[in-house]
């Protein structure tokens, strides 16, 4: 038994348009999150350029260990999202029901290894604005890195918990019958908010982490 | 109205559901028009309040209005109220919202819940503005330059800049909307050239909303972060970069000027086209330089930042982008005029608010190119020169234009006929009260009044003074337009489907328009084809 197909609104003729729409929107949003994301990425390209060395230093004290492992676990969570969305079209509902679930719990993994991360820099005074207690000629240009830092993958952060809460919501309709081969266009547009949370972190990890490890 | 309204016009959007809560969970795009119309004709007043205020200061050198201080908050309220909660908004949310649908022949906007959530969050930003102003103000000017924002302005930055934040969203998410509902909901027939140059103008801008105000709110937030926490990047102090906030902020602020003025050259379009009984002339070129704007617009932001300590290969290049991006603007000129050659030209209310758009418009277009060259905006960056270029562009255009819009659809949002004498004696007053008021401040700005002080040089006053009557003038036609159309509400005569004899598939309906905006599916004809007979 799959799910009806969705409830046609008035002011669409058809549910051809009706998705059209729906998925027209969603691109469009996301373009105005690369723009949101834009932002932080060019203040940190300018301050960047301002401090090279300082930001080399900075870069050193972030954990890459924990940040590969953070890519790692995002991109095999939109592999994941991408398998879900294929198996609510082929009406494989508990293949579905887990593969989100699944994609939620390594989001929610992702923010626990931020969460250790923030932690660490924390008892290592490294939090611009709450305890912040470095010297050295560089102390200014750290500083500025972690604020972007913060800055950046703080609104990133914010992104995957949004992405977790939706996930996690799909993957109790998708178990409650709410979607089928005949409706799938709310996961398919969740699945992109996904892939895009997935593309920033892509540009944030080597800012963030590699910057300045081979000198 | 109600219960009149209802027997004349059965089945109207306005009729039925009549109660406060009906209206504020509508989802009529036709609602939502008129809710955003009311928030925004309070704003143009609390706005024009600020102005009442500088204009009185300004009629004496020493200031004796207002002190310093409060003439700096003075200012910025009035910078910060028309940019983001009139200006921007207006055309697009009032009869953006309203027309679209209908010019297009839809029954409703893509999304009319997230239409409707814009609104709440264009009233909730108005309520942090207005918090702000009775909390004591804000002193930055509407630009919110750091440092002075972030670390020594002892006003009330953070609740402006949330106000400006949220509103933001509002401009988003209209843009969104707009976007997918002229690419999605387009009557069958309906091709891409033969759509309005209003709808055309509505497609530029939202693409401008929607790519240029995410930067704005996030530099805002940026602004807070460092203003709250005392960490940041724009603080030299703190070894942050001042001109990055400027590049930032003038990377949404310049589009937002063609945010202001696309709408007005889609109303103008439409006006013109009609009150000369011909098709626009060029109507391609006139979509491609609207695209043109849009996508140039983007690209010349540099040009405020002249005197700022940007480098000089990017002020050469910004001025040469600054020159290229008013090429599409004078197209649009040019073709309005052509289209007047030959026309059967009768000159109603619409008409004359219209052609007086272009003819301000192109004045505040030419100075826009005379501040574009480094070596002339050098001496007049940050003089009065300036503001009577921007108000020009501003007042003169975008209100003109939008003044125009609101009589030209008059009659097919409200089902009334406004008194039309009434109505040309408030157009052509505006067009002089605006001249009076601002042409002075051009001669004032050329001879080395600054911007933004409480007080001037002796020398100034005659200009000043003259400024400040125009003002009042200003006022007054601004005020009549109320008082005519609230009265037409109630006593004007029943308008019928298409008073104008326009084209457009708004007109093929019944004013106001049914809640499904069409009885029967329009016919879709060739777009301003004044040489057929009206449907």
């Amino acid at each position: 038994m799959s799910a009806a197909p969705a409830l046609l609104e008035e002011q669409f003729d058809d549910p051809v348009q009706q998705r059209e729409a729906a998925t027209l929107g969603m691109w469009v949003f996301l373009a105005t999150e690369i723009l949101f994301f834009g932002v932080l990425f060019a203040s940190y390209t300018v301050c960047r350029v301002l401090y090279p060395q300082g930001f080399a230093a900075a870069s050193r004290r972030t954990d890459m260990l924990l940040g590969t492992l953070e890519t790692a676990v995002l991109l095999t969570s939109s592999a994941l999202v991408a398998l879900a969305l294929r198996a609510i079209k082929l009406d494989e509902r508990r293949s579905a029901v887990l593969l989100l679930a699944g994609t939620a719990a390594l989001g929610a993994s992702f923010l626990i290894m931020h969460g250790f991360e923030y932690y660490s820099e924390y008892t290592e005074h490294l939090v611009p604005g709450v305890d912040f207690l470095q010297h050295g000629p560089q102390a200014h240009a750290v500083e500025l890195f972690f604020c972007l830092y913060y800055f950046i993958t703080g609104f990133h952060s914010l992104h995957v918990l949004i992405g977790v809460a939706i996930m996690t919501v799909l993957s109790a309709r998708t178990a409650g019958g709410s979607f089928g081969p005949q409706r799938y266009t709310t996961c398919e547009l969740a699945a992109l908010y996904w892939h895009l949370v997935d593309i920033v972190w892509i540009f944030v990890y080597p800012l963030i982490y590699l910057v300045g490890r081979a000198a | 109205m109600s219960a009149a309204e209802a027997a004349v016009l059965p089945g109207s959007f306005l009729a039925g559901g009549h109660t406060l809560r009906e209206w504020l969970i509508t989802r009529d795009h036709k609602r939502i028009a008129i809710l955003y119309g009311l928030g925004i004709t309070f704003f143009f007043f609390l706005g024009g309040a600020a102005a009442t205020l500088i204009r009185l200061n300004l009629i004496t050198p020493e200031g004796a209005l207002l002190q310093a201080a409060t003439y700096n908050k003075a200012f910025t309220f009035h910078g910060v109220v028309m940019v983001w909660f009139f200006l921007i908004p207006s055309i697009p949310t009032t009869l953006g919202n309203f027309l679209l649908p209908l010019m297009i022949g839809a029954r409703d906007v893509a999304f009319p819940r997230l239409n409707l959530l814009s609104w709440y969050l264009y009233i909730g930003g108005g309520v942090f503005a207005v918090a702000a102003l009775l909390a004591g103000g804000v002193d930055t000017g509407w630009t919110f330059y750091a440092p002075f924002s972030t670390m020594f302005s002892n006003s009330h930055v953070f609740l402006v800049v949330i106000a400006v934040f949220v509103s933001g969203f509002s401009t988003i998410l209209t843009g969104l909307n707009f976007i997918v509902t002229i690419h999605c909901l387009r009557a069958p027939g309906m091709s891409w050239f033969r759509l309005p140059l209003f709808v055309w103008a509505m497609y530029a801008v939202s693409l401008v909303m929607v790519l240029a105000t995410p930067v704005l709110a996030m530099t805002l937030a940026l602004i807070g972060l460092e203003r709250g926490l005392g960490v940041g990047i724009f603080d030299p102090a703190l070894g942050g970069d001042p001109l990055l906030f400027q590049h930032l902020f003038w990377f949404y602020s310049h589009p937002a000027v063609y945010i202001m003025i696309l709408p007005a050259m889609g109303v103008a379009s439409e006006i013109i086209s009609c009150f000369a009984r011909r098709r626009v002339f060029g109507y391609r070129f006139m979509t491609y330089s609207m695209l043109a704007i849009a996508v140039i617009g983007f690209l010349v932001w540099g040009h405020h930042m002249f005197v700022a300590g940007q480098s000089m290969y990017a002020t050469l290049v910004f001025s040469l982008l600054s020159f290229v991006v008013a090429v599409p603007s004078a197209i649009k000129v040019f073709n309005w005029t052509a289209t007047l050659r030959k026309g059967e030209i009768s000159f109603e209310s619409p008409m004359l608010y219209a052609l007086g758009f272009v003819g301000l418009f192109m004045l505040g277009g030419l100075t826009g190119l005379m501040l574009a060259a480094p070596a002339l905006d050098m001496p007049l960056h940050d003089t009065y020169f300036v503001i009577a270029h921007f108000h020009y562009v501003m007042v003169g255009g975008s209100v003109m234009a939008y003044l125009g819009g609101i009589h030209y659809w008059w009659p097919k949002l409200t089902g009334r006929r406004y008194p039309e004498s009434w109505a040309r004696f408030a157009a052509i007053l505006m067009f002089f009260g605006f001249n009076l008021t601002f042409f002075p401040q051009y001669l004032l700005g050329y001879e080395g009044m600054p911007r933004r002080y409480h007080a001037y040089a002796p020398q100034f006053q005659v200009l000043n003074v003259l400024s400040s009557g125009g003002a009042s003038i200003l006022a007054v036609s601004y005020l009549l337009p109320i008082a005519y159309l609230l009265w037409s509400l109630r006593y004007g005569r029943a308008a019928g489907d298409n008073p104008w004899q326009a084209r457009g598939l708004e007109w093929q309906t019944t004013s106001p328009p049914p809640t499904e905006n069409f009885r029967r599916p329009p016919r879709v004809r060739e777009v301003y084809d004044y040489a057929e007979p009206a449907p």
